[in-house]
């Protein structure tokens, strides 16, 4: 029996797309009547023919996915990473046999299961408990199995108290919890799942990340859409990448993250501005953050460099330059400064470079920009300040400590030592 | 289990799928007949309440102001009843199935399952409407003191006839509206139309001989005919040669629906 559990060749889904002529200049009654008489008669050439009937004066060619081939081994874990318009979720409804391939061959080679959608089949009149019945009966569940997993569904989404309540009565906190406690104990041979856990508070992500574990430990395969590069990482074995509707990596999750994360085009991180002549003062023309990977993104503990340029017309006595690294929520984290009393600067006419290295940058990971402030101590002046330039990226690729890297659980790391004795 | 996908492909685990899926039938079915009394102060009383109002109407218009005859001994309501039983089913059937992919619209998009199984869940709920009417039927019998005959036990056949008359047009238009909404708009017409056209508020009697093979087009008519034999027994004289016809259109729409749903399957959830 070949290892093979999915295998898929030359797959490729094409849609129709309508467009209406858009003309902003006067249309004359004539045309408008050409252009709807022209419409009508394809859309009746279309229906005899047995053709989707497409609203607009032209048709195009749509291909979601093209040429894409790969193949899944039992019991893998298989990530699918791209943009958003990038073919993953067309990939999975061709999967889970609900639109029709237009190209190709797909061969499944066990049971599928697919999660495209939290609380799909959820009718809003029903209790709780109808809905677990009905939910579980839908995703592929027969009676009997859901009676017997009943009360670890109920104890998996915490909602005992309200089993008997319609659920359009429900939080959506606790609606998108019962539709996963359902879905989580689902046994296919074959589980898709699709981006739905960017849904739900900050534990309920954890707990389900957590059964995605044990769904990954328990030899089960899976294909696992996501746009959290953390997850992608630490749950799958493989990942590709879609681009456009075509496969443009396959490989180990590390490697296709970075691959796809260093093709986002991301802001500046150089800022310029042309120096002005008439304000005779002393200006920041230009500031660069150097990360430790292209396209503004730094590997966490790697060292950074900040590159501010001045152009002064004078010698400044006494100057200081400071910035700050904030976070996208506009909280500074990081204060650095130097006074020209620590290293001397600005103490010629010109233009300066100033270079301010962090020898291993342990900021969490998330997305950061930096504020600049230029002045002088004594006496007290401002000379000039840059706000929300060069953002930044940190990201953690190289290792998973289960949780700890989560958004909330800290803004930094701090270097520590730990010494254990058994007293 | 290895399943495989190619364009163009005809499924041919479809049946087997469908055996599999049975559970999810009976699910789709109870939701809807749970839901549909849900926050009602009567509740099921609705069930009764329309089909014996419109009895109550018919008798009056057809019976008394029009004065057509009954059918032998038989009470005017009793026949009434009979027919508006079969084609309250038929009707309530007919168009539920047809709007049913559209209405469940985002079950058919993000999940699989045989899709035959939609149309054919709301057929279901017809049939315990149906179920319920029944029960006024029986009142009514009581009222009247009227003993069916024998022929009362072939009931449950011609219930399965009617059960079929609706699914196969159901499924034909249940299948095109996904892709021309239009349908939409024919079904409530037909429909109407379809009232006056079936021997519901009068007897097939009094249709002329010309007409007979015209008028048992209508698959209706046989299972009509059919329920107030089963019903009224002899006092209804059940014609073989409508019945034939009618039970042959109904086999045909029956063949087209199911050709037609299978056939455009494939394209719903693009097209929802």
């Amino acid at each position: 029996m070949s290892n093979k559990i999915i295998t898929v060749d030359k797959l490729a889904k094409r849609y129709l797309v309508g467009h209406n002529t858009q003309t902003n200049s006067y249309q004359s009654l004539r045309e408008t009547l050409v252009k709807h008489g022209r419409g009508l008669v394809r859309k009746t050439l279309d229906m005899a023919r047995g053709r989707q009937i497409i609203q607009g004066d032209e048709v195009e060619e749509f291909w979601a996915l093209k040429n894409v081939s790969f193949e899944v081994e039992r019991g893998e874990v298989l990530g699918i990473i791209g943009r958003n318009g990038a073919g993953k979720s067309t990939l999975l409804k061709v999967l889970s046999r609900i639109t029709e391939l237009t190209e190709g061959r797909i061969e499944l080679n066990g049971r599928v299961a697919s999660l495209l959608e939290v609380g799909t089949g959820f009718h809003p009149e029903l209790s709780g408990r109808e809905n677990i019945f009905l939910n579980g009966a839908i995703l592929g569940m027969k009676r009997s199995e859901i009676e017997a997993k009943f009360d670890e569904i109920v104890d998996f989404a915490e909602v005992e108290k309200f089993l008997d309540t319609p659920v359009k009565r429900y939080s959506s906190g606790m609606y998108v919890r019962l539709a996963f406690a359902v879905a989580a104990h689902l046994e296919p041979d074959i589980l898709i799942i699709d981006e739905v856990l960017a849904v739900g508070d900050v534990v309920f992500q954890k707990k389900c990340l957590g059964k995605m574990k044990s769904v990954a430990k328990s030899g089960r395969t899976a294909l696992f859409v996501s746009h959290n590069m953390q997850t992608v990482t630490g749950l799958t074995d493989r990942a590709i990448l879609l681009d456009a509707g075509r496969v443009v990596a396959n490989g180990p999750p590390t490697e296709v993250v970075e691959q796809y994360l260093s093709n986002q085009a991301v802001g500046d991180a150089v800022y310029e501005q042309t120096y002005d002549q008439d304000s005779n003062q002393p200006q920041i023309t230009r500031v660069e953050v150097c990360t430790s990977n292209p396209n503004n993104l730094h590997q966490f503990g790697k060292p950074m460099t900040v590159a501010i340029e001045v152009t002064t017309p004078d010698k400044v006595s006494n100057s200081a330059i400071s910035f700050q690294i904030m976070t996208s929520s506009h909280q500074p984290v990081v204060h650095v400064l130097n006074l020209d009393s620590e290293v001397p600067m600005l103490r010629t006419p010109g233009l300066h470079r100033l270079v301010c290295t962090f020898p291993s940058l342990r900021l969490y990971p998330g997305h950061y920009y930096l504020r600049f402030h230029f002045g002088a101590s004594e006496p007290r002046r401002v000379f000039d300040g840059l706000d929300e330039v060069c953002p930044f990226e940190v990201t953690q690729l190289e290792e998973l400590r289960d949780f700890y890297w989560y958004p909330d659980n800290g803004i930094y790391v701090e270097e520590v030592e730990w010494n254990s004795e058994s007293k | 289990m290895k399943t495989i996908l190619e364009p163009g492909r005809a499924e041919k685990n479809y049946w087997q799928d469908l055996w599999r899926y049975r559970d999810l039938f009976l699910v789709l079915a109870g939701r809807d007949i749970s839901v549909r009394y849900k926050q009602t102060v009567i509740g099921v009383a609705w069930a009764l309440i329309r089909p014996f109002l419109t009895m109550v109407v018919f008798t009056v218009i057809f019976g008394r102001v029009a004065k057509l005859p009954s059918e032998g001994a038989a009470p005017y309501a009793l026949m009434v009843f009979a027919g508006m039983l079969p084609w309250h089913f038929f009707s309530t059937a007919l168009s539920e199935a047809s709007n049913s992919l559209v209405a469940n619209a985002n079950l058919v998009s993000k999940v699989y399952f045989p899709r035959l199984i939609v149309p054919s869940a709301t057929v279901v709920v017809a049939f315990v409407d149906f179920l319920i009417s029944f029960v006024i039927l029986i009142v009514m019998m009581i009222y009247y003191q009227y003993a069916p005959g024998l022929e009362i036990l072939l009931l449950p056949l011609f219930v399965g006839v009617a059960f079929l008359a609706s699914l196969g047009p159901g499924l034909w238009i249940t299948s095109l509206n996904v892709k021309y909404r239009d349908f939409r708009y024919v079904i409530p017409f037909l429909l109407q139309f379809g009232l006056y056209v079936s021997p519901v508020g009068f007897s097939s009697s009094v249709v002329p001989e010309k007409w007979q093979l015209l008028y048992s087009l209508n698959p209706m008519v046989g299972v009509i005919d059919g329920f107030r034999w089963c019903i009224l027994g002899g006092d209804s004289a059940l014609n073989w040669n409508t019945l034939g016809m009618s039970l042959a259109v109904t086999t045909f729409f029956l063949w087209l629906g199911i050709r037609q749903f299978r056939k455009m399957e494939r394209t719903f959830a693009d097209l929802l």
